[in-house]
């Protein structure tokens, strides 16, 4: 398969394959990012969804999606692509399809699925070398549930299930680095709000073959607790204060596709979020606005000392 | 067709090199092993043609197992005790997708404590799932099942997954004497598998397993389950008869073993029912008029044959190996719940609970509960739930326990 380029922003499909009227919330930026992901992967898929906000994209008896979709459970989405694929190219061998009737296996889970429950089966299907594509639209906590923390929650983050003075004591696991660790074929980082980067990466995975696994973070309204309108504008704060690195693993390194500049400070994306409200008021809590803002400026200091590190 | 000493195992890989299967999903767990290293080995050699792969759980196995039966093709796997409660929650599911496959249990104690040997809580602990079940007495059977299992699973009336259960150790590590079929023969049998609309293809797309929203289609999926699994009851029959006409060997969904003029039937399941057997024609030599009903189809249940079959009987002993913690044997309710109230039930129905984590029932056990249930009918009071342990194996108990207990305080320094 050949790459599109996608140049501007006109390049963009214009056609929009993700039907309307969902049960996501407004301003939902796992929506945006799979809207944006549809459009270029195109509807000869079928998406193997596990337990999270958009299992409730298909509800008997309606479906957003043209192509197809199942359903697994929160933990085995991965194995439930190596089913499907597995299947697929049985009957492609045994001639009982024609190459026209096969579909891009695409599994969709949130990170509770991802970076937690998941990995497992993840691990497994990556070491299998299982040809899929794996899309996790990361919220940064149980969002279905009603946001309680969970691996993927950054350091200091009020969830449901962190609501002290100091948020989540935790740190953000690193799941780009765990995936790429295993050597597959692709991993991104994406974001809805930023289009552009997001669909050549998406053409760039959808020309592989192999495990390709792409973590689009998802501005969440309800559980970051912020207006809906200003889930784009979020998005680019995550992208322009550095906190949410846009990059990719491929042939063995690490390139980042975006580097901030001038990276704007943290605070910036944090005081738009009411889950982090707590870091300003009733005063200010210099001590964690400047622990967060140091790892963030280390982990840029390490990326321009070694751009493209092995992974 | 060729006749080889063949253990459970064995059988069960042949099962399915016969069944022509196209996908094997797998997961290595002790007394199942040696199926997937059997059909490991022939996939390699080139003598079965599917594809096998070993994913890295079986919570992940019985997930690709439904995914790729939801494709469109044959699919088949096998399981024991830890493994198959490590798939619980996709064993409910693959069900409700209507996935047919079929799955081998080799039953096998649940842990704690953890133990390798066979007991049924295993496979009962999957008796509510929306899997059908075939419970085995002999590694012949267990082959001929997966064969049948095929057929009541990819039937348009049925469209559901099937377990085929056979005795860990007792079975599974067992060689018998086992007719091993013709590949044409079994194709006339048991043609390809024709998915129809349960498939995934771009032509065709299609949304499977997708949520539900409220009691109300929630419950219709749910009875839509439970009516196909029953519609299992004809199917089977059919298959059966089927089976019986190419094969020669007639597999009822309930086997019954002397019991037209028994006056006392043991019910049981699984392999210890060929030492029953023994003991109903000792005691029938002893002038005792026993008899016994072997359910092979578990689920869906064959009640009004059950009904029949025990109609008129004074009294049933129902030998589970299986324990319901705070209420007893499995079998047991199960039975109480199609008799009770019916025209002609046996006014005794008394429970045993033995053979857990491999413990032998003796004949002699068999005798026991044959005079216990004898006595009951006199007394006309069906007796409380038995659990079979010896006092010899409690004193061995004790003894183990009491030297344990001496070593420990030689061993400790003295102060």
């Amino acid at each position: 398969m050949k790459e599109k380029a996608f140049k501007r922003m006109k390049d963009l499909p214009s056609a929009h394959l993700l039907g309307t009227g969902t049960p996501m919330c407004a301003g939902c930026g796992g929506l945006e990012a799979l809207h944006e992901i549809y459009d270029v992967l195109g509807e000869k898929t079928v998406f193997v969804n596990a337990a999270g906000c958009m299992t409730l994209l298909s509800v008997y008896p309606f479906t957003p999606f043209r192509g197809s979709w199942l359903y697994t459970a929160m933990a085995s989405a991965p194995a439930g692509a190596q089913g499907v694929r597995d299947a697929l190219d049985i009957l492609l061998e045994k001639k009982g399809i024609t190459c026209e009737e096969d579909l891009g296996v695409v599994v969709l889970t949130g990170d509770g699925a991802a970076y937690g429950m998941g990995l497992s089966a993840t691990s497994g299907t990556i070491e299998r070398d299982l040809d899929f594509l794996y899309i996790c639209y990361d919220n940064e906590g149980y969002g279905n549930t009603g946001q309680q923390y969970s691996g993927a929650t950054p350091h200091a983050a009020r969830t449901a299930t962190s609501k002290g003075s100091r948020g989540f004591a935790g740190y953000k696991k690193d799941l780009f680095s765990i995936w790429a660790a295993h050597k597959p074929a692709y991993v991104a980082t994406v974001i809805g709000a930023e289009p552009l980067d997001l669909a050549r990466k998406i053409e760039k995975a959808k020309s592989l073959k192999g495990p390709r696994l792409v973590i689009a973070l998802a501005p969440c309204p309800t559980g970051w607790d912020y207006e809906p309108r200003d889930s784009a504008e979020i998005g680019k704060l995550a992208i322009k204060t550095g906190v949410w690195p846009l990059k990719e693993y491929i042939h063995g390194k690490v390139v980042h596709t975006k580097v901030p500049h001038p990276r704007l400070p943290v605070e910036r994306y944090l005081a738009r979020q009411g889950r982090f409200s707590h870091l300003f008021s009733p005063r200010r809590n210099e001590a964690l606005l400047s622990e967060i803002q140091t790892r963030v400026d280390n982990y840029w200091k390490e990326v321009s000392r070694h751009p493209n590190p092995p992974s | 067709m060729k006749r080889a000493l063949l253990t459970g195992n064995s059988a069960a890989a042949w099962g399915a090199r016969l069944a022509n299967v196209d996908y094997v999903p797998a997961f290595p767990i002790t007394p199942q092993t040696e199926i997937i290293e059997t059909i490991a080995d022939w996939v390699d050699t080139g003598e079965m043609k599917g594809r096998m792969v070993t994913l890295e759980s079986e919570h992940s196995m019985i997930t690709a197992a439904g995914a790729a039966a939801a494709t469109g093709v044959r699919v088949f796997s096998a399981t024991s005790s830890q493994g198959l409660l490590y798939a619980m929650e996709m064993i409910y599911t693959v069900a409700g997708w209507r996935a047919p496959f079929v799955l081998v249990n080799v039953s096998r104690g649940l842990s704690a404590p953890i133990t390798l040997e066979s007991d049924h809580n295993d496979i009962m602990a999957a008796r509510d799932s929306g899997f059908l079940q075939l419970h085995c007495s002999t590694c012949q059977e267990v082959l001929d099942s997966i064969l049948m299992a095929y057929r009541l699973a990819e039937d348009e009336r049925v469209r559901l997954p099937v377990i085929v259960n056979l005795d860990g150790f007792y079975l599974s590590f067992t060689r018998e004497p086992v007719q091993i079929p013709d590949v044409d023969v079994v194709s006339c049998f048991l043609p390809p598998f024709d998915p129809e609309n349960i498939r995934f293809r771009a032509s065709a797309p299609a949304s499977q397993a997708v949520a539900v929203l409220g009691g109300s289609p929630y419950s219709y999926f749910r009875y839509e389950t439970h009516l196909a699994a029953l519609n299992g009851i004809t199917v089977y029959d059919e298959v059966a008869r089927d089976f019986a006409h190419e094969f020669g060997r007639y597999h009822d969904a309930v086997e019954a073993y002397r019991s037209d003029n028994a006056d006392v039937v043991f019910v049981m399941l699984g392999s210890f029912s060929t030492k029953a057997k023994e003991a109903v024609d000792r005691l029938r030599e002893a002038g005792s008029t026993v008899g016994l009903i072997r359910p092979r189809l578990l689920r869906p249940f064959p009640a009004e044959q059950m009904r029949q079959l025990l109609a008129g009987k004074q009294g049933v002993a129902v030998i589970d190996q299986n324990i319901s913690m705070g209420k007893g044997g499995v079998l047991h309710a199960e039975l109480a719940s199609v008799l009770y109230g019916q025209p002609k039930a046996p006014p005794i129905l008394a429970s045993f609970v033995g053979g857990l984590g491999g413990r032998d029932i003796s004949v002699e056990e068999l005798f026991e509960i044959a005079a216990t249930t004898r006595n009951a009918i006199a007394e006309r009071r069906t007796p409380a739930p038995r659990l079979l342990y010896t006092k010899g194996e409690l004193r061995e108990m004790r003894k183990l326990q009491a030297i344990a207990h001496v070593e420990r305080v030689e061993l400790e320094p003295r102060q």
